[in-house]
């Protein structure tokens, strides 16, 4: 039950519930679709960036509070940084969840503010999957990717 | 000296016994008892089955219908003692009337490619079902995408029913089979296949039904079904992974080519010609599972052993219990509400994702299936794109039920509900 609570953190099935963000941008101009064939988990990442900056961001989809919650606290902490910036966090936040090492995942999640309550998807390896398909539409939208993500 | 056991007499349905069968039931996870419901994706395996494998692989084995020497005669008659043993399960009128194939799918795909190639074309139609397993829908697409046949789908209805009007107006002039579903498996629904097979033959269209979810549950007679197909897979009836069976009427099987070519389904071959074998072995190509057979087998001798009157007796009164309770849960909702129920129920609650109920489920060592249970046509006919799907065998027990709900209660509170 203590490892569900990890995963299943307040701010986790606030975000679950009520996702902020969770709009199209009809002036996006990087967009991707992702997909988790394995539950059907969908998400659309929308991207409006001037410069190297992100200046506005949404998504839309269905599905797992984790993958909801995951895409809803992505589009708050990804908002005004530059791309760069954003490509290093999936770094981390993909460490954070998957590092064999604990101190290692617990030290890339540590410098990503709020995202550090994702630490306890790590004991649940069949969920990781859920909560990077936001972060990995996300990548494929910088990359102006034209096939949709699959996890897979 | 040790105890001498009487002579057991027909011993009434004892599941605490038939629980001491399945090794992996004694097992714990994470320190709980191990509540598997999630038989109708595979069910778990008997001692027996177990042993049976074990022992042709120790004592018995060599390749099949090969050897001149006693130890390949010894796996030869062990393997087609077990196609004998499905004939029986099916009440088939012939051996050479089953073939063992890896399992329900590749047995559909075998009618699609050799009976469907061979006798269908553009425009004639195949009849299936909406709540049909992506096995028993793909091959059609693949066959219609190749040779343009039609494929016409019979609409259900909002309690999961098959609606049989609809369908009885769906076959035409052109339909040239019809594959449904014997027990849908992603709501458990119990299709009515003798109405259904009456309504074909009325029109002389051959009927293919898919018993995966069937077989572990209740006796099937192909011939007093008349049925012209009937596929199932030995993993959910207690047998091994990679063995199923085809039945097909001989008539039919007869007239249909050869789908793959190899070893052991030739009589003879030349650069120039090759004789095809005769049936089943026609439709057998290169080593078959062998030990997968004789497992399937055991498998059979235990569930008649346990007979499937005590079986049905048994699962009806669990699943009547597990849908009485179940549904005294706020917020619960069963998809489908089928007359006649058999060995699944499918549920949402609450608006929580499958996914986040089969994490929680799982903390307790309840073991159920998340997702859209390869049947994503009868998911989107129901509003939603995957549902919670508690399975139940011969071996689960009140307890696991009772462990379900309370772990669907916990669900409750880490989401709260």
């Amino acid at each position: 039950m203590s490892e569900l609570r990890d995963l299943y953190q307040e701010l986790i099935l606030d975000h679950g519930k009520q996702p902020r963000n969770f709009r199209p941008i009809a002036t996006a101009s990087h967009q991707a679709d992702g997909h988790n064939p394995l539950c059907g988990d969908k998400v659309t990442v929308f991207l409006a960036i001037e410069g190297d900056r992100i200046t506005d961001v949404g998504f839309q989809g269905s599905g797992c509070a984790i993958s909801m919650a995951s895409a809803s606290l992505m589009t708050e902490s990804i908002k005004g940084k530059a791309e760069a910036e954003v490509r290093t966090m999936f770094e981390r936040f993909h460490t954070g969840l998957t590092a064999k090492d604990e101190a290692a995942a617990v030290g890339a999640l540590m410098d990503l503010d709020k995202l550090v309550v994702f630490g306890g998807v790590r004991e649940f390896p069949i969920r990781v999957k859920c909560a990077m398909l936001p972060w990995r539409t996300l990548v494929a939208a910088l990359d102006h990717a034209q096939q949709p993500v699959k996890t897979e | 000296m040790t105890a001498i056991r009487p002579i057991a007499p027909a011993q009434p349905f004892d599941v605490a016994r038939i629980r001491q069968d399945f090794p992996i039931l004694a097992r714990e996870v994470r320190g709980k008892r191990l509540v598997f419901l999630d038989s109708a994706a595979s069910a778990q395996k008997p001692r027996i089955v177990i042993d049976a494998e074990r022992h042709i692989y120790e004592a018995e084995y060599a390749n099949v219908h090969r050897g001149v020497y006693w130890l390949s005669q010894r796996a030869t008659e062990a393997f087609e003692g077990a196609r004998e043993k499905v004939r029986q399960l099916l009440n088939a009128r012939e051996t050479r009337e089953i073939v063992f194939v890896r399992g329900a799918t590749e047995a559909i795909n075998l009618v699609a490619q050799s009976y469907g190639r061979c006798f269908l074309s553009a425009g004639d139609e195949v009849l299936i079902t909406h709540m049909e397993h992506h096995a028993n829908i793909v091959p059609w697409q693949m066959l219609r995408d190749e040779r343009a046949i039609v494929l016409r789908v019979a609409p259900i209805d909002d309690a999961g029913e098959l609606d049989l009007d609809a369908f009885a107006r769906l076959i035409g002039p052109r339909t040239r089979l019809i594959a449904v579903t014997h027990v849908a498996n992603a709501l458990g629904t119990v299709i009515p296949v003798g109405e259904v097979i009456r309504l074909a033959k009325a029109r002389g269209i051959p009927v293919l039904i898919d018993g995966c979810q069937a077989v572990p549950h209740q006796a099937v007679d192909v011939q007093a079904l008349d049925c012209d197909f009937y596929v199932f897979s030995g993993h959910k009836l207690y047998g091994p992974t990679g063995i199923g069976a085809l039945y097909g009427k001989a008539r039919l099987l007869q007239a249909m080519p050869p789908w793959q070519g190899g070893g052991d389904m030739i009589r003879s071959v030349t650069f120039e010609r090759t004789e095809y074998n005769e049936l089943p072995w026609k439709f057998e190509a290169g080593t078959p599972h062998i030990a997968g057979a004789v497992g399937l087998a055991a498998a059979i001798d235990y569930i008649q052993s346990i007979g499937y009157d005590a079986v049905a007796a048994h699962e009806t009164e669990l699943l009547a219990y597990a849908v009485r309770e179940l549904s005294k849960i706020n917020s619960l909702r069963i998809i489908g509400e089928p007359r006649h129920r058999s060995g699944v129920i499918s549920f949402a609650l609450g608006g929580v994702h499958p996914h986040d109920i089969g994490t929680i489920l799982d903390d307790d060592a309840i073991c159920v299936r998340a997702g859209h249970h390869c049947a994503q046509p009868t998911m989107e006919r129901f509003g939603v794109s995957a549902t919670v799907r508690a399975s139940f065998a011969i071996y689960n027990d009140r307890d696991d039920v009772d462990v379900l709900v309370a772990g669907l209660r916990t669900v409750h509170k880490v989401f709260q509900l």
